[in-house]
């Protein structure tokens, strides 16, 4: 207990009295160090949760009701719907209406049977306009010409990916349409129909579901499907924050619901993918961290090392009139924990008041998400923890070492 | 009261081996102020570090108010200086970033003693050295007569039995000596045991026993 004292008594008194700029410039190590720590595995996994949250935020909902693989459609949809719609969890829900099509750009222009047309496959969807803008405010989404009207006949919402000017490269489709433009026409080829609807939009984003389908009022792909009894392909439901997913698809489960739909949450409709290369990101991350966790424990071990070599005189004065090795090691232990302690809470500040805020904003362009900055709370504590504890075992080491040293030979500075 | 037998002090430097104590036989009583003298290379400051429990002897004894030094273990000899000894170094050995209480206080915080006793203490050992006024200055801010009463007043803060004293003015002038030695014997007249090394014999004269050392061997023990 008295060493404790003692130690604390030193270690107070040698932090404030210490070069001004010394303390500086360890606490900047220090709050690099943190920053280093959080900011390239949150990065990383920034990338994921970016992609992971515009599939949420502007594809599945928090709930994502979609067909049975062994059915073309979700049965007895009206009553799903009505169902979802009595939920109090839920704020939003939007159907859709999916069907596989060709889309044809340059159909007029083909004269020679050689002539090839230009095609491109694409899910046609239905919606209406109005719910699906309140599940995924696909409005927003619109870059070129407007957002549809529940009362549009004749027209569509076209994805970017599906025209080449927007096309991101090879690997995004089975090809692109080329020269078309908001106010061109195109004609839709479903089954056996076709027909010639107007582009009046350009919805894009970089969530593939979103940005490879043509968009069209429901009421009129539904009469284009023939599909009169109202069931739907997709239903995405938005509920209110902090309202449980899993609880909500528990809940249809247990009306059976699970046997006319396939019931996930958001996170089980990205499929395994995401969860996948998240873990793998934490780890490239971690491992990266881990490093830079190295480098701190050095730095710290080297800081500390060097002032009590420098200290090895007083050190020695302190054991020969009397004061443990104990209360030295923990004055020593001490100034370690306030400069990784200093550190970590300006890191902290910085992360959390300029650099999280600011990639929420600005996220990074990435070809596949837009990156923001993951810094969960529980992962950032337990890496101020880590580094904590890891100057507090790189303070000691040193110490250690020269308090070791043989009394006498500290004081005669042998 | 101090009793060393047969003390022997070898340093080995690989095969070469350097006897610096011979055989040392000293007794110095309760109360006492010894003044250990001799020329460099004599030895006394390596006789003051075996009887001051710095170093240890290559053989011989030591025992100090009936306890038998040898017998302690790494741990208790530090609570033994703790507790029992006082020191005054040649270069005054004070912390530079605590104040003149704050480097009186750390030993009797060890001790146990809470941080109002030991500042009162403190500023009381301070005052003993003529030092009152003095307790929130820095080491650097201290001429050296002043460091050393402050080292002084650290050594005596806790009322050690024995205060031994390392070539305490070797760094000082003449006039600033005689004031370090004045407080000397102004403790020795307050009871206090002090061991004194110096090269200086008008200094060593201030002592009530002069011991003179020379080849590691003590040559000459008496009154002054």
């Amino acid at each position: 207990m008295n060493s404790f004292r003692v130690g604390l008594f030193l270690a107070i008194r040698q932090i404030r009295r210490n070069n001004f700029w010394t303390t500086l410039l360890i606490v900047f190590i220090m709050t690099l160090t943190f920053l280093n720590l959080v900011f390239v595995t949150g990065i990383l996994v920034g990338l994921v949760e970016g992609s992971s949250y515009a599939y949420r935020t502007q594809y599945s909902g928090d709930v994502l009701i979609s067909d049975l693989p062994e059915k073309s459609f979700i049965q007895h949809s009206s009553t799903l719907l009505s169902m979802v719609s009595q939920f109090p969890e839920v704020e939003a829900y939007t159907s859709r209406y999916l069907a596989p099509a060709v889309i044809e750009a340059n159909y007029r222009n083909l004269v020679r049977p050689s002539d090839v047309p230009d095609q491109v496959s694409a899910m046609i969807t239905g919606i209406d306009p109005s719910h699906e803008d309140q599940v995924t405010r696909l409005s927003t989404l619109v870059i070129e010409g407007e957002y549809l009207n529940p009362t549009d006949e004749g027209y569509v919402l076209i994805g970017s990916d599906l025209l080449k000017q927007y096309s991101r490269g090879p690997g995004t489709g089975e090809g692109t349409l080329e020269n078309v433009a908001v106010g061109d026409r195109v004609r839709i080829l479903l089954g056996n129909f076709q027909k010639e609807v107007r582009v009046k939009g350009i919805v894009k984003s970089k969530i593939q579901e979103v940005s490879m389908r043509v968009y069209f009022v429901d009421s009129e792909l539904r009469k284009l499907l023939g599909r009169n009894d109202y069931n739907v392909d997709e239903i995405a439901l938005k509920l209110y924050p902090g309202q449980s997913p899993q609880k909500v698809v528990q809940a249809l489960t247990n009306q059976e619901q699970d046997k006319n739909a396939l019931i996930r949450d958001w996170e089980q409709s990205q499929g395994t993918f995401f969860t996948d290369i998240k873990t793998t990101f934490t780890m490239l991350g971690n491992s990266i961290g881990a490093v830079a966790l190295a480098v701190a424990a050095i730095t710290i071990f080297i800081v500390i090392f060097i002032n009590a070599v420098t200290r090895k005189k007083f050190i020695g004065i302190l054991k020969g009139i009397g004061i443990s090795g104990a209360a030295i090691e923990i004055s020593y232990v001490m100034q370690s924990f306030f400069y990784a302690l200093v550190g970590s809470t300006i890191g902290t500040t910085i992360l959390y008041g300029f650099l999280e805020p600011f990639f929420r904003k600005n996220p990074i362009n990435f070809p596949f998400s837009d990156g923001i900055l993951s810094a969960p709370w529980e992962g950032t504590v337990v890496r101020v923890l880590v580094l904590l504890l890891t100057t507090l075992v790189a303070g000691y080491l040193p110490a250690r070492m020269i308090v070791k040293k043989n009394t006498l030979d500290s004081i005669l500075g042998r | 009261m101090i009793i060393a037998k047969s003390l022997n002090k070898i340093y080995k430097n690989g095969t070469l081996e350097n006897h610096v104590l011979k055989d040392i036989d000293v007794e110095i009583q309760k109360g006492e102020f010894v003044a250990i003298i001799g020329k460099s290379g004599a030895g006394k400051s390596t006789l003051l570090y075996q009887l001051s429990l710095l170093d240890h002897p290559s053989s011989g004894e030591i025992i100090i108010d009936d306890v038998a030094i040898q017998k302690l273990s790494s741990t208790e000899r530090t609570f033994f200086r703790l507790t029992n000894l006082g020191y005054v170094f040649q270069d005054y050995a004070l912390l530079p970033e605590l104040t003149a209480a704050e480097n009186i206080m750390v030993p009797l915080l060890m001790q146990g003693y809470s941080r109002s006793k030991a500042h009162s203490n403190a500023l009381k050992a301070l005052m003993d050295v003529d030092l009152a006024g003095k307790d929130n200055s820095l080491p650097s801010q201290l001429s050296g007569g002043e460091k050393q009463r402050v080292a002084i007043a650290r050594a005596i803060a806790h009322s050690p039995k024995i205060l031994f004293a390392d070539e305490p003015t070797a760094n000082l002038d003449s006039k600033t000596s005689e004031t370090v030695l004045d407080t000397f014997k102004k403790l020795h007249k307050d009871g206090q045991t002090i061991v004194m090394i110096t090269h200086e014999s008008d200094y060593a004269k201030k002592a009530q026993r002069i011991i003179t050392i020379d080849d590691g061997k003590i040559v000459k023990r008496g009154k002054k």
